[in-house]
């Protein structure tokens, strides 16, 4: 946390800023007028008077202006978790244990799907939704499951909002999400480089930097993304606290998110939810540069293909027939 | 007045503003109307700022519309001046000559417009300092939307620049010196060519929208801008020439005629072309024009807002072509109205809606604007005319008044 905090007696408001490298201090200078001046049309992100106690304030505009967090040091990666799990506390009485937990050596993603076993139950997705705090009142879910009529492979042709008993007699089911492409298109759209791809293969957003644009939305041939349309809401009880800053924390309005694998899970060597959460055992996750991994089983046993292969996005995503 | 008191850089601005809060009652009155819409807008800002961009009818599948449907099609009337530069200082037409001043006036305004409904559209509009280049990350070559706001930006200060010194040194009664601006005015003519490619590029380099992926897109935008730019800068020299001192000859109405002219043919043919592929081996690359033309799944609220387009657009390119009125401006003024619409409706919502239904996993949805990105609109549109009519205004003064030429 920042050594600066417990001045609450400081009244110049510019003080606040002085916490962290100078290098930036310039511009938090210029900026602070013209943030100040649109403070005025962005009543939403002011907290009411009572609420605003100094301490938040100066988190607040010390998160504002932070570094991309590509760009930051360990040190600093540590100050902004720290922030964050601060605000938590102050706004929503969160006891929030977030990580920047870097990738691990040696390691990268794969992710097959068994479209021979999947039974469309989509237990994945509650999962998944409990797990990476998607917003509840707009029904926000990563993954879709679509239910496929026989001598069709393209989810385009399936039925993405059944809504009965499931398994149905002569359907199968094929859950799609983001596909983590090593040539991502969304990666080469973004103007601010908010989302990149990990060392470990993760395609992340930070959500701090992205400036809500959704170009990377028009670019994903998958539909993998998700905006914030409107502020997320969770009920208190539900919020999943263990968090890492490019996973399930909590996002603003306005920003882009998606599937990270469950980068907080899988970072720490635990299977991402969904396939946690599968009854039928048709989600197969792993390293794939592990010769001994169960992905690499599936990928050199199994007949397997992926979606949209024509346009060369190269996903880490794999569908396959038993 | 101006014999009297020294005149400078303070001056100008001061007598800029001057000028243009005075004037009849009629110009009062519109510039309250204005006013009025940008309240309305602020007001319907507002209410995004707080809620979201939830208030509007956007969502994951139709993730623009539309705001960035208008600016597509203002990128359009911006890029429309170069269609009197490129007379007026290439060829050296002395009837452009006198209009080109208001060409970039339009051209500033439009831009304004641009930039502000990029502002509008954003999730984190108090994040876009990150896009400045140096104190945020900026991904260039690699974002073609990084492209896009270096061009914009730098076609409004060209745009901008220009004039304000040439309108500087005709209001300090002296003659500007044309070897030194003439650079800019060739660099211009390129940019606005630029501005107009580079936005294309924005649609055309996304594989995953094969109704936007497609080679013509570039090509197309130009020509469509250069029918409704130049449509609109007709009818604002009408309003000109009809309400002020400062007559405009007809030659310069015949001669934009021909390049409306032109360019709406052209526009007509590659549409046609588009059309051809799209329809006559559907693929399921078409579903995208299918939706559009003929609406799929239940869905279809475009299919009338396309079909009024096309055949507005056909039958005022026929006019402008024939001339029936024998250059009636009776006839042709609400011709070019008519064309400026229907290129609107068409490379407005036309383009942008479609080309994001079906989602990439096949969802059909319908999408209408809310009140608040109606609201917004206006506003932004109002801002827009206000700062053509301001910039206009001080130029058309000094261009009579000042210059002595």
């Amino acid at each position: 946390m920042s050594e600066k905090k417990n001045h609450p007696k400081n009244d110049n408001p510019l003080d606040f800023l002085s916490g962290e490298s100078n290098r930036r201090s310039f511009i938090k200078g210029l900026s602070f007028a013209a943030a100040a001046g649109s403070a005025a049309l962005t009543a939403g992100c002011i907290p009411s008077a009572d609420a605003a106690t100094t301490e938040e304030m100066k988190l607040r505009w010390q998160e504002f202006f932070k570094e991309h967090y590509r760009l930051m040091t360990q040190e600093e990666k540590d100050g902004t978790v720290a922030r964050l799990e601060r605000l938590a506390k102050l706004q929503k009485g969160l006891d929030v244990q977030m990580s920047s937990q870097s990738p691990l050596e040696g390691v990268l993603y794969g992710y097959a799907f068994n479209i021979t076993r999947c039974e469309g139950f989509m237990e994945c997705v509650t999962a998944c939704v409990e797990e990476n705090n998607l917003d509840r009142k707009t029904n926000t879910q990563y993954i879709r499951i679509f239910e496929m009529e026989p001598g069709q492979l393209d989810p385009g042709t399936g039925d993405g909002q059944y809504y009965h008993e499931v398994p149905v007699d002569n359907k199968f089911y094929m859950g799609t999400q983001c596909f983590h492409c090593e040539k991502a298109p969304c990666i080469k759209a973004c103007p601010t480089k908010a989302t990149w791809r990990e060392p470990d293969g993760i395609v992340v957003v930070d959500y701090d930097w992205c400036i809500g644009c959704r170009y990377c939305q028009a670019a994903c041939p998958y539909y993998g993304r998700r905006f914030n349309w409107g502020q997320a809401e969770i009920p208190k009880d539900e919020i999943t606290t263990r968090q890492h800053y490019l996973g399930n924390r909590l996002r603003p309005k306005g920003k882009m998110e998606k599937c990270t694998f469950c980068i907080q899970r899988t970072r720490k060597g635990r299977l991402p939810a969904c396939v946690e959460a599968c009854p039928t055992g048709a989600r197969v996750f792993g390293n794939l540069l592990d010769p001994d991994s169960e992905i690499r089983y599936v990928l050199k046993h199994k007949k397997v293909f992926r979606m949209k292969e024509e346009l060369g996005t190269d996903p880490k995503f794999w569908y396959f027939i038993d | 007045m101006r014999a009297l008191h020294e005149k400078n850089l303070r001056t100008f601005f001061v007598d800029v503003i001057r000028w243009n809060l005075r004037g009849g009652i009629g110009l009062q009155l519109f510039r309250l109307v204005l006013l009025g819409f940008m309240g309305l807008g602020v007001y319907a800002y507002s209410h995004q700022a707080r809620y979201g961009l939830s208030v509007t009818g956007m969502n994951d599948i139709v993730s623009w519309g539309f705001y960035i449907s208008n600016f597509t099609f203002l990128v359009g009337v911006a890029a429309a001046a170069v269609m009197l530069i490129l007379p007026a200082y290439v060829f050296h037409d002395p009837d452009f000559h006198r209009v080109v001043i208001i060409g970039e006036g339009v051209a500033v305004g439009a831009l304004v417009m641009c930039l502000t409904f990029i502002m509008a559209d954003l999730g984190g509009p108090l994040q876009a300092w990150h896009l400045i280049p140096g104190i945020g990350l900026f991904n260039f070559p690699s974002s073609i939307l990084a492209w896009d706001v270096l061009v914009l930006n730098g076609y409004l200060l060209l745009n901008g620049l220009v004039p304000a010194y040439i309108l500087y040194s005709h209001y300090k009664g002296r003659h500007a010196d044309e070897k030194k601006y003439r650079p800019f005015v060739f660099l211009s003519i390129f940019w606005a060519f630029t501005i107009h490619m580079v936005t294309a590029f924005l649609y055309q380099g996304l594989p995953a929208r094969p109704f936007w992926n497609n080679p013509l897109m570039g090509p197309r935008f130009l020509a469509s801008a250069f029918a409704a730019g130049p449509a609109l800068i007709t009818l604002i020299l009408a309003v000109i020439h009809s309400s002020t001192t400062y007559k405009i000859d007809r030659s310069v109405f015949n001669k934009l005629r021909l390049i409306i002219v032109i360019s709406a043919i052209i526009n007509l043919i590659m549409l046609f072309s588009e059309i051809f592929k799209e329809f006559y081996f559907p693929t399921h690359h078409s579903s995208s024009a299918v939706y559009l033309f003929f609406g799929m799944d239940g869905h279809n609220s475009l299919v009338p807002w396309i079909w009024t387009s096309v055949c507005v657009n056909l039958l005022a390119t026929l006019v402008l072509a024939f001339n029936p009125g024998k250059n009636n401006p009776k006839v042709l003024l609400p011709a070019c109205f008519f064309l400026f619409v229907a290129i609107w409706m068409e490379k407005g919502i036309g383009l942008i809606v479609p080309g994001l239904i079906p989602s990439p996993l096949g969802e059909v949805v319908d999408y209408l604007p809310t009140w608040v990105e109606l609201g917004v609109t206006l506003g932004i549109l109002a801002l827009g005319i206000t700062v053509v009519t301001w910039l206009i205004r001080a130029a058309l003064i000094i261009e009579q008044d000042y210059s002595g030429l």
